[in-house]
């Protein structure tokens, strides 16, 4: 399996990251509408060519950044995203999808704030799956701030230089007489003004000015960007309980249907009872929906359907089915032995995916070998609100309402699936009630479609129940990860052998047993220690449910271990973690692999090397910020410690340092976490630190809850009782979330996932600090760490 | 058969089996959808009304059990936002995905129209039963504290 042929066979998700990954020099991106120049000096090239076009004095030069290699790439044209009412209202088009982040409020202020428009007459309006108009709209990847930052800006400033031009105009005064201040327009010589609605007709009619004829704002007339004082656009629709989410949208004479689905991934429904079922009040159909063989992608597993009048009479008339399954190929997954025979192959080579030095004659010759193995379990994304989609298939149109991460996808997916023309399907973005990765499938849209179709056009709005979402979901790869250090006689690291075993996510879209670039780029072949012998290994194996990307996806497993590792290692040498941590991270650098000659699949997020280099000096910057805040090295009491880990992911740098209580019963409770975060420029500080502080607490919960296991083929965790949250009773009681402050020309990067990363590793090295025990397998078994 | 009860001030009158958990009704009879399905067995709050002033779980509580009883949804706690606890989490920026607030905020609504001044155990007692995916923990108990010392 090739990326290339990944390409071609997943159109929607990975094409972009595919594709950046395979021209990890960034020569190989495209770069329509954005400045050669920049990019070109980015290379250092840009001596070598003369002609260029003049550049008007302090024009916006933008960086490349992988979003346009993005399927549909980006858009720079301000006439799509922005308009303007005669009585002034702003209405900014948002084109990602809000599940959570703020996107769909930090991308608009952006724009907005560029414009000078007064956010108090902005409206908002979500972009349903166009991609072929707005851009990328795939809501995964912690994306969203770091490509689009710069188009939200150049069209913002794009607008307010046509205001200006329009006004100038109107006045006929030169451009250079007029400015645009907080939402009118005002002449410099005489002081008369022109609100933005006066003059939007005259502006929006002239041409949308270049690029390198656009001059952004300093900084320092910024009134929201980097400010943080922009409430959620969506604050009062969520206090009040009319915010739309998927599960909320009403369509008149609308059924409910809930679908009982193959407890074994590859399974089918061999009989059922319909009549049964019927009978229940309220119910009106029942209809089965074919499966799709494996591997299934983002269509639907099949199974049977129960179509009623409410959601209740629909899961009534589940119960009554007594369907029969036959399990097929995968009903003797088992998670013990899964996990063994992971075990065992990580204890034999594997594929290579990164090679530097001599790894394997290092280790032979080492003083010390010093080995660990470190094990992830299936986790579920149990986002509160389940997968929902209403869809009325009639009259050859198929109208969708979804909580999609990915609304394009699942627009063209739709298409396929009913043999419709994509430009027959609309998918509307409700709000998500949570992503984190599972709305990126779109296989509940389209069971919603199948069902509405049966139902002769009639609107269905399909409900994933609680347990449908844990039995039935992409779950996140279960993992060994297995580390040898190789150590001199002065207790030097001079070898390090990694080797990752994991089902992949390539296996929902393709027969696959190895891990593909993106996953091995999570953590594991973009280690960043200055360590002579580096190899990296990934062994085989087959997977037996649909694997899919989960809040920060490899690097969960990769930061566990790497991070768990280290300290395991300074305690081996008796030196201080953070001291050994700073030391193998080298001296601070910029490493771009690929002009290190680095040999291995390497992958940057689908960003380029160039903007975005794996900086060292920026890792020990979060590391000594961390430690700083957390005051790293003071005296603690008995049975409580500090724990500290570090991972850089979706190009963002970030140190946590948690401190933990251990009781006597083993509860673990956790006074404190203090994360420093490096994510370049910070658009919407508020937001950033409102998803640090939950990504603290989602750690927490893989740290000691989240475990999917399966028996017979069968996942054995159901619902909220057996698949635990942290609450209100044990979470973090102070998270501080210190950010790095940058000016704008240090390129945005991720937020929304790599917080998750460094807590689980944080928390089990500060459980060690206090109780002298180490845990390798998550969920930690609380059990363990009881007082002899 | 048919049940009768108020829900926001309003007396309404459902068909419907009387085993039907109120969070249904609500949602998919009376179209009141600001009331969210989390887990379907109470384990997750999500659900989290009011019946006659006390907090109780909709995915749990069953129709006939509401019958001449007065219910509160969230739309009906303050429609413009003003209630304390409304105005405390948008003033902390409580909500991310913003789906379990509904549950979060009836929850903390009626907490602190029984205790003017909780103590934080008592709130952390009190919100045990409400999940957030996204982690607002922090800022919930924040915002619950805010609300009983005055936004």
């Amino acid at each position: 399996m090739t990326l290339q042929s990944f390409v071609a066979l997943r159109e929607g998700w990975t094409p972009g990251r595919a594709a950046a990954a395979l021209s990890a020099a960034p020569t190989a991106l495209t770069l329509s509408n954005v400045s050669r120049r920049s990019f070109l000096e980015i290379l250092g090239l840009a001596g070598t060519f003369t002609v260029m076009a003049p550049l008007a004095a302090g024009a916006y030069e933008p960086y490349p950044t992988g979003g346009e290699a993005m399927p549909r790439g980006l858009v720079w044209d301000p006439k799509v995203f922005v308009s303007i009412a005669p009585d002034g209202t702003v209405t900014i088009t948002a084109h990602r999808s809000e599940m959570g982040t703020g996107v769909r409020t930090s991308l608009p202020m952006v724009l907005a704030d560029e414009l000078g428009a007064d956010w108090a007459k902005v409206k908002i309006v979500q972009a349903p799956g166009d991609e072929p108009t707005y851009g990328n709209q795939d809501t995964d990847g912690s994306r969203s701030m770091r490509h689009h930052i710069q188009t939200m800006r150049v069209m913002g400033a794009a607008v307010r230089t046509m205001l200006e031009q329009a006004a100038a105009k109107a006045w006929g005064v030169p451009p250079s007489q007029v400015e645009a201040r907080v939402h009118v327009v005002v002449d410099k010589a005489t002081g008369r003004q022109a609100g933005f609605g006066e003059l939007a007709k005259a502006a929006m009619d002239l041409p949308v000015p270049p690029i390198e004829d656009l001059v952004l704002k300093p900084e320092s007339a910024f009134r929201y960007i980097g400010k943080g004082n922009v409430p959620l656009y969506d604050m009062k629709a969520i206090v009040t309980g009319t915010a739309v989410y998927g599960s909320d949208v009403r369509r008149p004479g609308q059924l409910y249907a809930v679908v009982a689905r193959p407890p074994v991934y590859g399974g089918r429904a061999k009989s059922w009872d319909a009549a049964a079922a019927k009978a229940v009040p309220g119910v009106v159909e029942v209809i089965e929906i074919p499966g799709t063989p494996e591997p299934a992608a983002f269509m639907p597993m099949g199974g049977v359907a129960v179509v009623g009048k409410t959601t209740w009479a629909a899961i009534q008339g589940r119960e009554k089915l007594n369907v029969q399954w036959e399990d097929g190929p995968n009903a003797s997954y088992d998670s013990a032995a899964y996990a063994k025979r992971m075990r065992e192959i990580a204890a034999k080579p594997g594929k290579v995916v990164r090679d530097q030095g001599d790894a394997e004659a290092a280790l032979a010759k080492a003083a010390k070998v010093y080995t660990a193995e470190y094990y992830q379990p299936h986790m579920a994304h149990a986002s509160m609100e389940t997968p929902h989609a209403l869809a009325i298939v009639a009259g050859g149109r198929c109208e969708c309402w979804a909580p999609a991460q990915s609304p394009y996808a699942v627009r063209t997916d739709l298409a396929k699936f009913l043999g419709l023309d994509p430009a027959d399907v609309t998918v509307h973005v409700t709000l998500l009630g949570g992503g984190f990765g599972r709305k990126s499938k779109g296989d509940f849209a389209l069971e919603a479609a199948y069902l509405s179709k049966a139902m002769g056009g009639a609107p269905v709005l399909l409900t994933w129940t609680r347990e449908d979402d844990l039995r039935n979901s992409y779950y996140h790869t279960t993992s060994v990860e297995r580390i040898e250090a190789g150590i001199d006689e002065k207790g030097k690291v001079v070898a390090w052998r990694h080797r990752s075993v994991a089902p992949t996510i390539l296996s929902t879209f393709a027969p696959a047993e190895h891990q593909f670039a993106i996953e091995l780029g999570m953590g594991l072949v973009d280690n960043p220690f200055d360590i002579p012998n580096l190899r990296c290994e990934n062994g085989a194996i087959k997977n037996h449910v649909r694997i899919g990307w989960f809040r920060s996806v490899s690097n969960i497993p990769r930061a566990w271990a790497v991070q768990s590792f280290v300290c395991e290692l300074a305690h081996e040498l008796k030196r201080d973690h953070k001291e050994l941590l700073l030391e193998l991270l080298g001296p601070p650098r910029k490493i771009d692999p690929v002009a290190a000659g680095i040999e291995g699949e390497l992958w940057n997020y689908g960003d380029p090397y160039a903007v975005y280099p794996i900086d060292t000096g920026r890792l020990r910057a979060v590391v000594e910020l961390a430690c700083e805040k957390a005051g790293w090295g003071r005296k603690m009491a008995p049975r409580t410690g500090l724990g500290l880990a570090v991972h850089r992911s979706f190009l963002t740098y970030v140190a946590s340092v948690a401190e933990v209580a251990v009781g006597k019963d083993g509860t673990v409770t956790i006074p404190r976490i203090d994360t420093a975060v490096d994510c370049g420029y910070a658009a919407n500080p508020e937001r950033i630190r409102a998803q640090f502080e939950g990504a603290a607490v989602m750690g927490q919960t893989l740290c000691f809850h989240s475990a999917v296991t399966f028996e017979n083929g069968r996942a054995q965790q159901s619902n909220y009782h057996d698949y635990e949250m942290v609450r209100m009773t044990n979470f973090p009681r102070e998270v501080r979330v210190h950010i790095v402050p940058h000016p704008f020309s240090v390129p945005a990067a991720g937020v929304g996932e790599p917080g998750v990363p460094p807590i689980a590793p944080a928390i089990a090295n500060a459980i060690f600090a206090a109780t002298g025990k180490r845990i390798r397998d998550l969920p930690i078994d609380t059990r363990l760490l009881r007082e002899a | 058969m048919a049940i009768e009860f108020t829900v926001n001030g309003r007396a309404v009158r459902v068909e419907a089996p009387g085993e039907m958990p109120v969070l249904w009704a609500l949602r998919d009879i009376l179209n009141l959808t600001g009331t969210k399905y989390g887990c379907g067995i109470g384990a997750c709050g999500a659900c989290t009304i009011h019946m006659d002033g006390k907090a109780v779980l909709g995915c749990v509580v069953q129709l006939r059990e509401a019958a001449g009883k007065s219910i509160t949804t969230i739309e009906g706690l303050d429609p413009e936002g003003n209630h304390p606890v409304q105005k405390a989490w948008a003033q902390l920026g409580v909500p991310q995905c913003g789906y379990c607030q509904a549950g979060q905020i009836m929850r903390a609504a009626a907490l602190l129209a029984e205790k003017k001044n909780p103590t934080d155990a008592e709130i952390d007692e009190a919100m045990a039963g409400n999940i957030c995916r996204c982690g607002c923990y922090q800022r919930i108990h924040a915002a619950v504290r805010l609300a009983a010392t005055g936004v």
